[in-house]
């Protein structure tokens, strides 16, 4: 014990330099968030920078009316939508592929690196090759259309949408975290609770279904988060897949060229606080289901 | 036990699909469509090298002593740099502050929680933390008030925003996550023993730094380096909203010739890019195996 304290007191000296590097850091993380959170606050008046003129909800009003021609709240609802189709998709595609790669499968190495690959290819290609391949499957429906049924061709839009090649492209994305993130999970799974229900007759239907899932439960919680959140967010792969609506993440790039006033402080501050929502609600979830589990 | 393998194929099949649908077929098409023909409102199949020449147009003679660089050259030389920037300044940081967590802190709560503070922003929208830098670094910005209220300047300093500078900046400040966490995972598995070794052998605490943490971090620093490598390589929306949609870089050219469905063009670019991220990555894959970690 004394030992220890007298440890305490003298402190390395790399221990206050490293311990300085990483409060600069995050300051560096949360210093230009918080300045943006405050400015959104920004007085009818006030403007990109500080000083703040005056204290309102003004700008988040403004949000609300839309943005020019923007539809802020219907690229919200879309993103929302969107968001939490990929994040189902996730968690049960990498549940499904998590438990294939537990037993013998044929394949399963060149299908990592598959995965692998997805998840460092700059998402610029992945979405123009997602682009074009519905641009080549619309003139190829179009071109069969108009041999077969020429009355149908008139109203054939496009392949291209939010929840066909946009939804596609985030997979691509969320699905390789989700994977890595079940491989982490079931290498510390111990499958001696498997057999113990297999050896009290449970089928392996049931043993999933009541020892399994409510072990990797929180794992699966923190899966769907990243897949919401990845999608709330993501930008590089859907910028060719998404077809004509864009989603929020999208709208806001736009709008970083032509917007000059705080109303994209405001519109930051809404994304941000449900990004924040999300991880909160995650953390939370997780909190229960292991106190309810020791209980 | 057939069964059992039937099984496995059957639950591995939706993640399959996926990926064969949105990424192998995809890739594949690029590398088709980069030899094919377009006019203007169609794509026209066939093999030719014309994409390519055209990317590299007027490159051959640019090489010549006292010429200016081609287009393409310069593009790449301009990604090539932001990406050294950004790669050395990610690698020092992460390092820093993964050391720190690793072997600073002894609480293994106190660890969790700086740990998720590093990395709740990885959830956040990346274009709002771009934009979060102009209160600070704009014209009237709080940098310079407070440089021109010290008098360290006469006028606003202009390179602050939308520039080199602040393209970087946003990367480090977006990108320094891949590096802690592959290489704080990396130092957590380091006997700590060794490092007791090495000072009673009379080792500096630099140099155990440097011949046995450093050494045995090599794998995370190898995969958060492959990770910056590839998102800065690929970029386009940093360059465009930090860089004032100024600067030009390798993603953004296939970005603006997409949008102008110049598809075998963004093609050919896209497949010259995919071969430059995996020599670089094919490189640092020959300082670790990388299976054998996993």
């Amino acid at each position: 014990m004394a030992k220890a304290m007298a440890r305490r007191e003298h402190r390395p000296l790399g221990f206050w330099l490293l311990g300085a590097v990483f409060s600069a850091f995050v300051i560096f993380l949360y210093g230009p968030m918080l300045a943006i959170f405050v400015l959104s606050f920004q007085g009818p008046e006030g403007g990109l920078t500080f000083p703040m003129r005056g204290v309102s909800l003004h700008w988040f009003n403004k949000l609300w009316e839309g943005i020019g021609v923007v539809d802020i709240g219907a690229a919200l609802r879309r993103s929302l939508a969107l968001g939490t189709v990929v994040m189902g998709l996730t968690v049960l595609l990498s549940l499904l592929a998590g438990l294939a790669y537990r037993k013998k499968l044929a394949g399963g190495t060149p299908l990592f690196y598959v995965v692998v690959a997805s998840l460092i290819m700059p998402s610029i290609i992945v979405s123009l090759g997602i682009g074009l391949l519905f641009r080549l499957i619309d003139s190829g429906v179009r071109g069969v259309l108009e041999s077969q049924w020429p009355q149908l061709a008139e109203s054939y839009v496009s392949a291209l949408g939010m929840f066909t090649s946009g939804l596609g492209a985030q997979l691509t994305w969320t699905l390789p975290f989700g994977l890595l993130i079940m491989f982490a999970v079931f290498n510390r799974f111990n499958p001696a609770y498997e057999e113990a229900a297999r050896d009290l007759g449970a089928t392996p239907w049931q043993s999933l279904r009541h020892v399994v899932l409510p072990l990797i439960g929180p794992s699966l919680v923190g899966i769907g988060m990243f897949g919401f959140t990845l999608s709330w967010d993501e930008i590089a792969r859907s910028s060719q897949a998404m077809g004509d609506l864009n989603t929020l993440p999208l709208e806001l790039q736009g709008l970083t060229t032509t917007v000059t006033t705080p109303v994209i402080y405001a519109l930051g501050t809404v994304t941000t606080l449900i990004s924040f929502a999300v991880m909160g609600f995650t953390l939370g979830a997780v909190w229960l289901w292991q106190r309810r589990r020791r209980g | 036990m057939s069964s059992q393998r039937v099984n496995a194929w059957v639950q591995a099949a939706p993640l399959t699909a996926v990926f064969l649908l949105f990424f192998i077929v995809p890739l594949t098409l690029i590398i088709a469509v980069s030899f094919w023909r377009a006019t203007d409102y169609e794509l026209i199949p066939a093999f030719t090298a014309q994409n390519y020449i055209d990317v590299f147009k007027g490159c051959a003679a640019s090489l010549a002593p006292g010429q200016d660089m081609c287009v393409t050259l310069k593009t790449y030389a301009s990604t090539l740099k932001f990406c050294a920037l950004t790669w050395a300044a990610t690698a020092v940081l992460g390092f820093a502050i993964a050391y720190f967590l690793a072997f600073h802190i002894k609480s293994q709560l106190m660890q969790t929680l700086l740990f998720i503070v590093c990395t709740v922003p990885f959830w956040t929208s990346n274009v709002i933390r771009m934009i979060s830098w102009v209160p600070l670094l704009g014209r009237n910005g709080l940098v310079n008030d407070a440089l021109l209220s010290l008098h360290a300047v006469e006028e606003p300093v202009k390179w602050l925003l939308f520039s080199e500078f602040s393209v970087v900046l946003a990367f480090v400040h977006l990108y320094t996550m891949f590096m802690i966490v592959p290489i704080f995972n990396s130092m957590m598995r380091i006997d700590r023993a060794l490092l007791e070794a090495a000072r009673d052998n009379g080792a500096s605490p630099w140099q155990t730094v440097l011949h046995v943490v450093l050494p045995l971090s090599k794998t995370g620093i190898i995969i958060g380096s492959i990770f910056v490598i590839a998102l800065v390589m690929g970029d386009f929306v940093t360059v465009g909203v930090m860089g004032g949609q100024q600067i030009a870089s390798v993603g953004k050219v296939i970005q603006v010739q997409t949008s102008y469905l110049q598809f075998p063009l963004a093609a050919a670019n896209a497949v010259i890019l995919l071969a430059v991220v995996l020599l670089m990555i094919a490189a640092l894959m020959r300082l670790v195996n990388l299976r054998k970690e996993l």
